[in-house]
């Protein structure tokens, strides 16, 4: 299943890309492979933004604006005036995340 | 225990456990508090030597958890500082869910401890035939799905999510039934009050449990378009069962699609695969549609009472 096409929010800047192929293991939807020692972006639509790749690349290839794609949690956010929040400890929720 | 009974029971005390006879050259393993996570994975460890490393979560599972922040760096790295890991184990390599990467940062961790993060497999099931390859994953191992039994596992808790504005929309359609030319008739109400209800307690349902169960089966990406499509297909098939004035039937059909689609919309939330920058752009047209939508469809509900 694949969401919405060309709205994610994640960029490779291969010249910084080391070819460690980290992003490639913590990434849960398969979105890179490595080839001739570089990442490269299979299917960006693949992408849920979580932000795994980004936070695991030492040498800052990736960025992506990483959240919960969370309805819930954006109308929360609007209606407070802040970041959007799922809270799902404060609802005991365990789905707002899977 | 899904639906918050009984949470508080189901958090794991944080710190080291044993698995089986570990000594200082087994795997540690690193887990979430909440209790269905650490279950299942002392489940799958058998016949292994091995420690786990429980750090507090909140009771919150892992991916959330990492998305939070509560399952991330600093928590990490204070964990094996405080139960002084280093001591424990000669070896210098600490195994993390692999969903534990959107808040944990291996190289950090190596930076502030020495202890080297391997990912491992997404599944607790897995861990054991990862181990075995020598911490190898097989793609397979490392992709989320969402499938259908996972799905349905997800819908009890939105099930409950909304009750009591659904409730509230059902006591006020329930209410206006009654409405006429000539003020209110109460039999009127007791008559036809029951239609409407109908209707938008099969919008919940067709939200809440049909667009979830069968998420891809819908011909569109947007959760709030599979969401009307369901509530299209609820009216469609609830009309087929009463028949009633097309005014009437017009109008809650109107309100049905109003209804499943913001419902649907909220499964965002629950689904293993929408990113934020997608759901905020849905969100921008769809919230305007569903409350036009619905505002729509009470006013005509109204005036097909009164004409």
């Amino acid at each position: 299943m694949q969401y919405l096409k060309n709205v994610v929010t994640l960029k490779l800047n291969s010249d910084l890309c080391s070819g460690c192929g980290l992003c490639a293991i913590v990434c849960p939807h398969a979105v890179f492979e490595i080839k001739n020692g570089k990442a490269h972006i299979l299917d960006i639509d693949d992408c849920m933004e979580c932000g795994a790749c980004a936070l695991n690349c030492k040498f800052g290839a990736i960025s992506v604006k990483s959240g919960v794609g969370c309805a819930a949690g954006i109308l929360n956010g609007i209606l407070n005036g802040t970041e959007p929040s799922c809270d799902c400890s404060k609802e005991n929720k365990t789905s707002c995340c899977g | 225990m899904r639906m918050g009974i009984g949470r508080d029971n189901y958090i794991v005390t944080p710190g080291l456990y044993k698995v089986g006879n570990p000594d200082k050259h087994s795997d540690v393993l690193v887990s979430a508090n909440y209790k269905l996570s650490f279950d299942t994975l002392r489940k799958n460890l058998d016949s292994l030597n091995i420690w786990i490393l429980v750090i507090d979560t909140k009771g919150v599972n892992v991916w959330c958890a990492a998305g939070k922040g509560s399952f991330g760096t600093d928590n990490v790295v204070k964990s094996i500082k405080k139960l002084s890991l280093n001591l424990i184990v000669e070896n210098r390599n600490i195994i993390l869910p692999q969903l534990s990467a959107s808040g944990v940062s291996a190289y950090k961790v190596k930076e502030q401890t020495g202890f080297k993060t391997i990912f491992g497999p997404i599944q607790a099931k897995d861990i054991k035939s990862f181990i075995e390859a020598g911490y190898k994953a097989t793609p397979k191992m490392r992709k989320v799905t969402f499938p259908m039994k996972e799905r349905a596992k997800l819908i009890p808790v939105d099930l409950l999510y909304s009750k009591y504005k659904i409730l509230a929309i059902m006591c006020t359609l329930f209410l206006f039934s009654g409405l006429d030319r000539t003020g209110f008739l109460f039999s009127k109400m007791i008559d036809t009050g029951l239609f409407p209800v109908i209707n938008v307690f099969g919008a919940y349902i067709a939200g809440i449990v049909f667009a979830p169960l069968f998420l891809p089966w819908a011909p569109f990406r947007a959760f709030a378009l599979k969401g009307a499509f369901w509530g299209l297909v609820i009216t469609v098939a609830i009309n087929l069962l009463f028949k009633e004035p097309l005014l009437e039937l017009t109008s809650l059909g109107l309100l049905n699609i109003g209804i499943a689609s913001f419902m649907t919309m909220n499964f965002t939330g629950s689904s293993t695969y929408t990113s934020l920058s997608g759901v905020k752009k849905e969100m921008k047209w769809a919230i305007p549609f569903q409350i036009s939508l619905s505002v729509t469809g009470i006013i005509l509900f109204i005036i097909s009472k009164l004409v």
